[in-house]
């Protein structure tokens, strides 16, 4: 089930996204491309739903993909996630959560010049596969490593 | 008949299972060791410390008095290192005083804040950052790099030191717990975690100074007053008083105890 | 306003790196509060990265991103005293904006 509220509140900022702020302040200039927030991926609650939503078909399981996760996280409040592509003209990748009860955890966006790479942390549920999905070309490509979780990071 | 081969098969077999689990426990520690080097850059402990300078700075209570007034041990105004040497004895209140037991006396005595005020809600929760952790956060770290130093040179000191050492052994509460129960060996395990035995130097200073600390679990900063409230709740003992005597002769113990190791807090933890 | 981030940049070899702390409480919607109750959702949702008017990097953040978010990432040029600034908006429409010189 999409979350309405969240649908709601995204639309309800005033349809206000960080470019219209950014371009406001002249931080940016207007011609500088944007991806819109990608709600209906973000609600994905399945793998599947999840792939569907980004418009992947197959992803090639490609060892130019470089997932770096610890193999136990103490805590899985903060896993930290290394992801780094040497596939020429990688201009994306997101970060998926196999059993987390939405599995895109975030998506990053290389502009030309940005070494196609990201350091950060996420929050696991549970044991799970976490999957690195590069887009290069139009193309999309994959690699994914288990992280083994001791304590549950989503609850109090 | 292959009764003696069988038997030794049987041994064989016994001795390589033993070594499977003991080193899938030793793997299982390295794993969490490359953790916690991962997640070691990017302490989110640096926003209490920020909250916490800025705070010090401002004159506030009913006196509207700043905390730079107050002296932490190496005199009025002086932050850098100060943590290290805590606790020890105090002239002014004639008592040995650990980080949080000063803070409340400068608190009251300067800024003019009710001391229950202060001890009514000292650790922080959703939504709710109390003051007080805020600068324990700042001086501590201000403490960062410093090699810890808490002497025993006044009578009051050392008694404090022999007390809290009579402390971490005494067994109360329904289970009969004393802190050595689970710190006073070594190769004790909760779940995961490997428990720092407090009569090994290394432990005991390794243990010291990766405290106070900001816990990923909790997603907040946590004191060592804290720590020492989450270890008694822990033993089901009931729940000491906020920077009580008992707690600064249990704390001058443990960091007389990790003299000579370089501080590292706030640290960042499970 | 956010709360601020920490922010550092430095190059070497002409390659910036920057490392981000973001304070922020990204409540995945999911966990209950000491009364019960759900914790609504509140998470920062897009970010952007930007030196001399170029974006060096756009993320878009869901619920499972960690509290207090940490990024690191890498491009190309930068020279010391130049300013990287890192943005961000969350799904209550709140805002952060933090600028740093490259070291």
């Amino acid at each position: 089930m999409i979350n309405l509220e969240r649908r709601k509140a995204l639309k309800t900022g005033g349809g206000i996204g960080l470019l219209a702020i950014l371009t406001s302040v002249g931080l940016i200039q207007p011609s500088n491309a944007l991806a819109t927030y990608e709600v209906i991926a973000f609600d994905a609650k399945s793998m599947n739903e999840t792939l569907a939503a980004l418009g992947v078909n197959t992803p090639e399981d490609s060892m130019s993909v470089h997932l770096t996760v610890p193999e136990i996280a103490e805590n899985g409040a903060v896993v930290p996630v290394t992801v780094s592509s040497l596939i020429d003209h990688t201009e994306q990748i997101y970060i998926l959560v196999e059993k987390n009860p939405n599995v895109l955890a975030a998506n990053f966006t290389f502009p030309d010049g940005t070494e196609s790479f990201v350091t950060t942390r996420v929050k696991m549920r549970e044991t799970s596969m976490i999957i690195a999905l590069i887009k290069a070309n139009g193309k999309f490509y994959r690699t994914s490593k288990e992280v083994k979780v001791t304590a549950g990071g989503c609850g109090g | 008949m292959n009764a003696p081969i069988l038997k030794n098969g049987f041994f064989v077999f016994l001795f390589s299972i033993y070594c499977s689990v003991v080193l899938a426990e030793s793997n299982a520690s390295d794993e969490i060791a490359k953790y916690r080097e991962m997640i070691s850059d990017g302490n989110p402990a640096e926003f209490d410390e920020m909250r916490g300078e800025d705070l010090w700075k401002k004159p506030s209570g009913p006196n509207k008095v700043s905390m730079q007034k107050c002296d932490l041990g190496k005199g009025i105004g002086i932050v850098k290192g100060a943590y290290a040497e805590l606790p020890k004895y105090f002239p002014d209140t004639d008592r040995v005083q650990d980080l949080e037991s000063r803070l409340v006396f400068c608190m009251t005595t300067l800024q003019g804040i009710p001391e229950k005020e202060i001890i009514a809600k000292p650790f922080g929760g959703d939504n709710y950052k109390p003051d007080i952790e805020s600068y324990v956060a700042y001086v501590v770290g201000q403490s960062k790099g410093v090699k810890m130093n808490v002497s025993l040179t006044h009578p009051k000191e050392k008694e404090a030191y022999e007390i809290g050492k009579r402390i971490f052994t005494y067994r109360a509460g329904p289970y009969d717990f004393a802190c050595s129960t689970c710190h006073g060996q070594d190769n004790i395990r909760i779940r995961m975690q490997n428990l720092p035995n407090f009569n090994n130097l290394k432990d005991s200073q390794a243990a010291y100074i990766s405290w106070p600390a900001y816990r990923v679990s909790q997603g907040l900063f946590r004191s060592f007053q804290w720590r020492l409230n989450d270890c008694f709740r822990q033993q089901r003992f009931p729940e000491p008083q906020y920077a009580s005597e008992l707690t600064i002769d249990l704390a001058i113990f443990m960091a007389r105890n990790a003299n000579n190791a370089i501080y590292a807090g706030p640290g960042l933890k499970r | 306003m956010g709360n601020p981030m920490r922010i550092r940049a430095s190059v070497q070899e002409g390659m910036t790196e920057v490392k981000v702390l973001m304070q922020h409480e990204m409540e995945t919607g999911l966990r209950k509060d000491a009364d019960g109750k759900l914790v609504p959702a509140w998470h920062i949702t897009e970010l952007k990265a930007v030196h001399n008017g170029k974006t060096v990097l756009e993320g878009q953040f869901g619920t499972a991103v960690s509290k207090n978010p940490y990024l690191v990432f890498r491009f190309k040029g930068g020279v010391s005293g130049e300013k990287i600034s890192v943005n961000w908006v969350d799904n209550k429409g709140d805002t952060r904006s933090d600028e740093v010189e490259i070291s």
